[in-house]
């Protein structure tokens, strides 16, 4: 059972913990720093923070001891480029990190604002670009979303071969490698982009998966909560198909897959982009139980007045037995369901506004 | 020889203490500091060695003009401060 809950904010890191009296902050580090992702590394308990500095650039901590004390370890960043080079990017953000797989100790991957993916051997004491994607020709027609540049928000390790990789962009489509990150296959197949004009909404680069997930126990099964709707796929991204039955809305950011039923998923609708609110004021989830031919509106618990909250696309996770999940909102509200959806906790804090909800070890 | 001085803010992620180093400019001067320093660099200069966006060098109270290659001259009489910059934050 996970009890504990790492909140990354725009103020620090806090850290929740399941008492005898329910969930409380147990911890605070990096208090007034943005931290923009964390990760919990359930194969050694290190814990790993990505701070976005204002001033003084992304920087990566890791933590070996449940988060009391924390050390500086290297950030991803751009190798140098050459003098009168047209592109010389930086890193501006760390938007994805991810374990490699079980027999790989150590291993992990980052995603990062502008695209990109690195890896590590070494928990973070250095990182190399990957470059077979960075190099990619298509990149020319990413596009930022949400941001300036485009992003890499999603990484997904298959748990039955690590060398399987899926990658989200907003704006870049879905991405795989079979072979660890040496080659690379787009997998937009499906989606559309209502944004684009007729002659490019198909176009596989372009398309804007806000967050994508895989079933843990069913890895062919995968949700993409698109800019423009929700997708599923069931055969590993080689196609996608939309999901319509979603209500009560179709635009959103996150999305949570059950680890062990692909044909449960949650969502949380929100009022399209120009807005970006939810709609009527009424913060609900939308649970499907049946792969998306149906869904369930959640609202017990919520704020059904006046709720201006908006979770962003790392704002939602569920556990690893499946019946607990958070959500985490852009006005630093939390909720917590012990009961698969059904009834939500609103935790007893103000928060900053939150970036990502992750339930650790 | 240059002093270099840096913005206290820092002292909350890093230790920076004022520096004196040799350096005919910005990027002698700094470049020595980091040497001492490493973890430093990344505070002050991006992924390219620019200067940070939100990130402001005076050499004996001006602005510097190079932000890229950080070629302006100190003498060795000059006070370098490097400073936040109140747009990043």
């Amino acid at each position: 059972m996970n009890d504990a809950i790492h909140v990354a904010t725009r103020k620090g890191l806090f850290l929740l913990e399941r008492g005898a009296r329910g969930w409380a902050v147990a911890r605070v580090s990096f208090l007034g720093d943005p931290v923009s992702m964390v990760l919990d590394d359930r194969r050694d308990g290190s814990l790993y923070a990505a701070l976005a500095l204002g001033h003084f650039g992304v920087k990566l901590h890791r933590s070996d001891d449940r988060g009391r004390s924390w050390a500086e370890v290297r950030a991803p960043a751009f190798p140098a480029a050459p003098e009168g080079a047209g592109e010389a990017p930086t890193v501006h953000q760390l938007w994805a990190l991810a374990a490699g797989g079980p027999r790989e100790p150590g291993a992990l991957w980052a995603g990062t604002i502008p695209a990109a993916l690195f890896r590590s051997a070494d928990r973070g004491e250095s990182w190399t670009l990957v470059r077979s994607l960075w190099d990619r020709p298509e990149r020319k027609d990413w596009a930022g979303g949400g941001y300036d540049e485009p992003g890499l928000h999603s990484i997904s390790v298959d748990p039955r071969d690590p060398r399987r990789l899926l990658c989200a962009i907003s704006s870049g489509g879905a991405w795989a490698s079979e072979d660890g990150g040496e080659t690379w296959a787009s997998r937009s197949r499906g989606m559309y982009a209502e944004y684009m004009p007729p002659e490019r909404r198909e176009d596989p680069n372009v398309q804007d998966p806000h967050r994508l997930v895989q079933c843990a126990a069913a890895p062919e099964f995968l949700y993409v909560q698109h800019h423009n709707g929700v997708f599923r796929s069931t055969d590993g991204a080689r196609t996608w198909t939309e999901i319509t039955a979603i209500r009560p809305s179709k635009f959103g950011f996150a999305v949570a897959v059950h680890p062990a039923d692909p044909r449960t998923a949650w969502f949380v609708p929100a009022v399209k982009d120009e807005r970006r609110v939810p709609v009527d004021g009424r913060l609900v989830v939308a649970r499907t139980r049946d792969g998306g031919e149906s869904f369930e509106v959640l609202r017990e618990g919520l704020p059904q007045e006046h709720a201006y909250d908006l979770v962003y696309r790392h704002g939602l996770d569920v556990s690893d037995d499946g019946e607990r999940l958070v959500m985490g909102s852009t006005t630093g509200g939390l909720w917590i369901s012990e009961d698969g959806g059904d009834r939500w906790q609103l935790l007893p804090a103000r928060l900053p506004p939150i970036y990502q909800v992750a339930f650790g070890g | 020889m240059p002093v270099v001085t840096f913005t206290t803010t820092l002292e909350r992620h890093l230790a920076a203490p004022v520096s004196t180093v040799p350096g005919a400019t910005v990027r002698e001067a700094l470049d020595e500091v980091f040497r001492a320093n490493p973890r430093l660099r990344g505070y002050v200069l991006d992924d390219q060695g620019r200067v940070r966006k939100h990130v402001v060098v005076f050499v004996d109270g001006e602005l510097v003009a190079d932000r890229i290659r950080l070629t302006d001259p100190v003498r060795p009489s000059s006070a370098v401060f490097v400073m936040q910059a109140l747009s990043g934050g």
